[in-house]
């Protein structure tokens, strides 16, 4: 492989490592996913049965459709049970590493608490916070970087939603203290 | 021809400069979604939906098909410059795509790419002018036994000719129907499913789904990959894009048999991606020098990406003449259209003519202006992979949120994303298919609404879905497809058992 002409480098500093230990395979997260398939099978299909299942003189119930798809997506979980089980294939297969959850939480949590932030500072506040924090600690890239980046970006997005499609998005204490 | 009339007038509708700058805005966005690993053609239309709520619905679509256009162009930048595909459909884009780049050659493939992307398209736009029409108004003949047998038929071809394990074929668009069907009743007006919850009153919105599915699950996924690259840069000069077109008759048939393949594909649920490793090898199959492929062939850039964009395109054909999308992005083009309050099926062409036909003539002008755009541009997007991960990322949550939450001003919504956007992460990891889910959810209500008319109609005989040669041939194609692998297994063994017999 010729390096010659490599002109574009992007280099990942909090990269996973490659060794890292599996936390666990697919076939326990498959099991776990069909488990809980099975156990909302179980619950639509009997609410459905409780709103009507059957049938009318006009046709069929509101609850007939989609019990009979309860009824399916059970036995499809079922099957997917006992063949996830069975499965030499899916328990040799790494579901994630360690490493790789970890670099997935890094991203998840944030994510979470955006949105439980919106919810209090409005949405462009905590979009600020979210990209400017994330930058910071997840990119290692400069805090001045960050910081400006951030600004810019929720900045286009304020004044192309709110100001130029007036598409509403919640606001929180700062949206009201500049009046909008 | 009355579909050339109607296709002069669409262009008369879209020649404005405010259609055009916005197209011009749709591409670049397009391809700026393309280009970034982590979002891609379904992501990118789903997050800015919510942009053209307040557009009227011809320039709404105009725009969201543009991004359309625009991803597909993308995806080949990085495939070639990179070897990292953008899309699923450019993977066999990099297989010659990348070493052309590796031997100095990155502007010559990337012309390649783009000009048979555009090949492509034009094939499939010119199958959508002739025979949506047609398709269409022989569907206006359709009653509810007909389009419940066509949706059956959609699912059914899913499970039957899908890769992916059955079972979770079956799990996924079961889940996707169910989870249609949650709220008010659309025939009896009854709360179903909602457990006692105001917010699941509503339902559960297919954008809000999608948005979830594809674009939050995207980023969990890809930052468990080491995020660092090197490739190279390119710029295009009009001397190689003309040498380039000047050698293009030389390959008619592998343009040809690609842009075949991907219309056939597109139609069908097989999608571009099946699509684009067909050509690819086709091409190679049928070439004097096989061996050369993989090693830097023109011709092993131009087959990938002919089929893709054929197949990417075409998956609009039965989306605008049945209203059953061929495609991912197709479905949620046909939500956005919901949104718009445009009931998509045969009755589009004689409601919204205008609509229609300044849609099929916004994918000729979109691909033209697409084709000037990246040639000239391709420097600058190429760059915005310098751009770290860590910073676009962010922006890409920041994005979903804009989206699920403008769909219905729901603070619910955002949650539902974030749930949707783990359940997405989940599947994709176990081998549970995502497309067959987001079909369902679109199509559930409608799917289970023919099914109820049709019961209505007949009284509760299910023999009305064999009630005509027209409804009985497709419910049973349906479900000859349903059990395709089976009945292909029992066929080869009869001719295995028969065999010795006759030796």
């Amino acid at each position: 492989m010729s390096n010659t002409d490599i002109e574009i480098v992007v280099e990942d500093p909090t990269a996973p490592e490659a060794d890292s230990p599996a936390v666990t395979s697919i076939r326990v997260a498959d099991v776990a996913v069909s488990l809980l398939l099975l156990v909302l099978a179980l619950t639509l299909g009997y609410d459905n049965w409780r709103t009507g299942a059957g049938w009318e003189s006009t046709g069929p119930q509101s609850g007939y459709f989609p019990f009979y798809l309860s009824v399916i997506l059970g036995g499809a979980s079922l099957y997917g049970l006992v063949a996830a089980f069975l499965s030499r294939r899916e328990a040799s297969e790494v579901f994630v590493t360690r490493a790789q959850l970890r670099r997935v939480m890094a991203v998840f949590v944030p994510t979470l608490l955006f949105c439980l932030a919106m919810q209090f500072l409005g949405l462009y506040v905590a979009s600020f916070l979210l990209i400017a924090g994330f930058m910071r600690m997840v990119g290692k890239i400069a805090l001045w970087k960050s910081l400006l980046t951030a600004f810019v970006f929720t900045a286009v997005m304020f004044v192309t939603f709110d100001i130029a499609f007036d598409v509403i998005m919640p606001k929180g204490p700062l949206e009201a203290a500049l009046g909008r | 021809m009355e579909a050339l009339g109607l296709l002069m007038h669409g262009f008369a509708v879209l020649l404005t400069w405010k259609t055009l700058l916005l197209m011009m805005f749709g591409l670049v966005l397009g391809i700026f979604v393309g280009v970034l690993p982590g979002l891609g053609g379904p992501n990118g239309v789903a997050i800015l939906l919510p942009l053209t709520f307040t557009m009227d619905p011809t320039s709404a679509i105009v725009m969201l098909s543009c991004i359309y256009w625009g991803a597909l162009f993308g995806g080949a930048i990085t495939s070639i410059l990179f070897n990292i595909p953008g899309e699923a459909w450019s993977v066999a884009t990099t297989f010659d795509g990348y070493p052309m780049a590796q031997q100095g050659r990155a502007a010559e493939a990337l012309t390649a790419a783009f000009t048979s992307s555009f090949i492509g398209s034009l094939v499939a736009v010119m199958l959508i002018t002739f025979l949506a029409p047609m398709i269409s108004s022989f569907a206006l003949k359709f009653g509810p036994p007909e389009f419940f047998a066509v949706y059956l038929l959609t699912f059914c071809s899913f499970v039957g000719l899908g890769r992916e394990a059955k079972h979770k074929t079956v799990i996924s668009m079961s889940l996707g129907l169910l989870l249609a069907g949650i709220g008010m009743d659309t025939v009896s007006g009854q709360l179903r499913m909602t457990f006692g919850s105001s917010e699941l009153l509503r339902g559960v919105n297919f954008l809000v789904a999608v948005i979830g599915l594809f674009g939050i699950s995207e980023i969990l996924l890809t930052m468990e990959e080491r995020l660092a690259l090197r490739g190279h840069a390119a710029g295009i000069s009009l001397r190689v894009v003309l040498a380039v077109w000047k050698d293009l008759p030389k390959y008619w048939v592998t343009l040809l048999r690609s842009s075949f393949i991907g219309c056939w594909l597109g139609i069908t649920p097989g999608g571009a991606i099946a699509a684009s490793f067909m050509g690819y090898n086709l091409a190679k199959r049928f070439s004097k020098d096989p061996d050369s492929f993989g090693k830097g062939r023109i011709e092993g850039v131009f087959a990938p990406e002919t089929a893709a964009h054929a197949s990417g395109t075409a998956a609009l054909l039965p989306m605008l003449a049945l209203g059953i999308p061929g495609s991912g992005t197709a479905a949620i083009l046909l939500g956005g259209l919901m949104v718009w309050g445009l009931n998509p099926g045969p009755l589009l062409f004689v409601e919204h003519k205008d609509f229609v036909w300044g849609l099929i003539a916004s994918m000729y002008l979109g691909n033209v202006v697409g084709l000037v755009l990246v040639l000239t541009t391709v420097p600058i997007f190429a760059s915005i992979l310098r751009v770290p991960f860590a910073a676009v990322a962010p922006m890409i949550v920041v994005s979903c949120a804009i989206g699920a939450y403008a769909i219905q001003n729901a603070m619910f919504d955002i949650w539902l994303m974030l749930g949707f956007g783990v359940v997405g992460y989940v599947f994709k990891k176990i081998g549970i298919p995502l497309a067959p889910f987001t079909l369902a959810l679109v199509l559930g209500n409608r799917a289970e609404d023919a099914f109820r008319l049709s019961m209505i109609g007949s009284g509760g005989d299910m023999k009305v879905f064999w009630s005509n040669g027209l409804v009985g041939s497709i419910t049973t194609l349906a479900i000859v497809l349903l059990f395709w692998p089976v009945i292909d297994w029992a066929f080869g063994s009869v001719t295995r058992m028969l065999r010795p017999a006759k030796a």
